[in-house]
């Protein structure tokens, strides 16, 4: 759990058509060799952000090790229900499996817990969109906006204050980006310290699209918001 | 022999199966119900080694209310069907494979539309309109092929149904007597008398 709150932050907010993850890199630097990133495939792995299935995006925060060994743990996971039923695996089922993981270690075995606290977001048919946090203990629960890593109190209530049930996509993307801004450790915002994902669904398909935002992409999000007047237009037609 | 009818209608799925058990030469039940309630939304009925049949039933009935239970949400018809046909296929190739046919019918309640699956000892899965299984399919199948409309309604189905019956009645050497019928619709499962 120490660790936990010294990690870098992640966030996560619920909107009606969307959900939207965004996180602070704590480890970055002129040597830091991020090409994998910029080209990669379904741009599935982060440092803190993961694709876990097709309807699953997590983001981490704790010790990294521990961490990629229950993405790990979770992609199989989802994967063997893919396997089973022939269907997405639901949100809650993913955040329990790997939930149960977790405790067993701190019931069984004399081994130590995993140092990591997980967002899940995610979409299924049956609860639609879903935001779940699980910690070291095994515990987990659902929110509409929450935040776990490094001063995730201050950020939990600047949510509590700004967030609306009804909230859009568009609105959630701003939240976040300027609650990210407010408590993490740098000046201003870059493609450097942050990784940002959304989740939606497509139009047509009806079926859930996750994206994590390639560093190109998450510059060209921040010039767009940066701009100012224009979120409060968005935010007011809708 | 077993014989065992199903077909979709608008918004629902229609199922029957006939009800006699027998042992040789000898009628042991008429009344025996080879139609499982799976769920509140999900129906199967069931044909094959006598024994066989009802275990494997009772031990999907089981399965598919435990993950109910664990998961406060009832499994969908496709994701219930994958799991079930993955159960026949996985115990084809052990020592001593189920030899069970089912017709799996269901109402799946998020999308609002009805699914019907035919499902043989083989692990052999298919998305149907209509099925049957068993001797009574040889005169059920091409009645249907004539007169299925997947947008029917309830009487009108029961009507084709009926249509069905009555010719395995007419042609089929060692025809069954009497036929439970049970309907799956957004409103659940219910029983209907022919």
């Amino acid at each position: 759990m120490e660790a936990i709150s010294h990690a870098g932050s992640v966030l996560g907010v619920l909107s009606k058509d969307g959900i939207v993850l965004a996180a602070e890199k704590k480890v970055t630097g002129k040597l830091l060799d991020l090409s994998g990133s910029n080209q990669g495939g379904y741009g599935g792995s982060g440092e803190k952000i993961f694709m876990l299935n097709s309807n699953v995006v997590a983001g981490v925060a704790g010790i990294t090790a521990d961490a990629n060994s229950l993405v790990n743990y979770a992609r199989q996971a989802a994967q063997r229900h893919l396997f089973t039923y022939n269907e997405d695996i639901p949100v809650e089922v993913l955040a329990q499996r790997l939930c149960d993981l977790k405790q067993g270690y701190t019931q069984y075995g004399g081994l130590r817990p995993f140092g990591v606290s997980l967002l899940y977001a995610g979409y299924d048919p049956h609860y639609n969109f879903q935001l779940y946090h699980s910690d070291p203990s095994g515990n987990y629960s659902g929110w509409k906006a929450t935040c776990v890593g490094a001063n995730s109190g201050t950020a939990q209530s600047l949510l509590k204050q700004e967030y609306k049930d009804d909230i859009t996509m568009d609105g959630a993307i701003d939240l976040v980006l300027r609650v990210m801004s407010k408590t993490m450790d740098s000046t201003t915002l870059g493609s450097e310290k942050l990784e940002f994902a959304t989740l939606t669904l497509d139009p047509e398909t009806k079926q859930p699209k996750a994206r994590i935002y390639r560093p190109a992409e998450i510059d060209a999000l921040l010039q767009k918001q940066g701009l100012g007047k224009k979120e409060e237009d968005t935010e007011m037609k809708s | 022999m077993e014989v065992s009818f199903a077909m979709t209608g608008k918004g629902y799925v229609l199922l029957a199966a006939d009800t006699t058990a027998v042992h040789s030469i000898i009628k042991v039940k008429t009344d025996v119900d080879k139609i499982k309630e799976l769920s509140p939304h999900l129906l199967m009925a069931y044909s094959g080694e006598p024994g066989d049949t009802v275990q494997f039933a009772e031990y999907v009935e089981r399965n598919i209310r435990l993950y109910q239970i664990r998961h406060t949400y009832p499994l969908r018809p496709p994701s219930a069907a994958s799991w079930i046909r993955r159960s026949l296929a996985e115990s084809l190739r052990s020592r001593n494979p189920y030899s069970v046919n089912l017709l799996l019918g269901g109402y799946d309640t998020s999308t609002y539309t009805p699914h019907l699956y035919w499902m043989d000892y083989l692990g052999t899965l298919v998305e149907v309109p209509f099925a049957a299984h068993g001797y009574g399919s040889y005169f059920a199948l091409s009645l249907l092929d004539r007169y299925h409309d997947p947008e029917a309604t309830v009487e009108e189905g029961l009507a084709v149904l009926r249509r069905c019956l009555d010719e395995v009645s007419k042609r089929l050497v060692v025809s069954p007597g009497k036929y439970k019928v049970k309907i799956v619709d957004k409103d659940g499962i219910r029983e209907v008398e022919l």
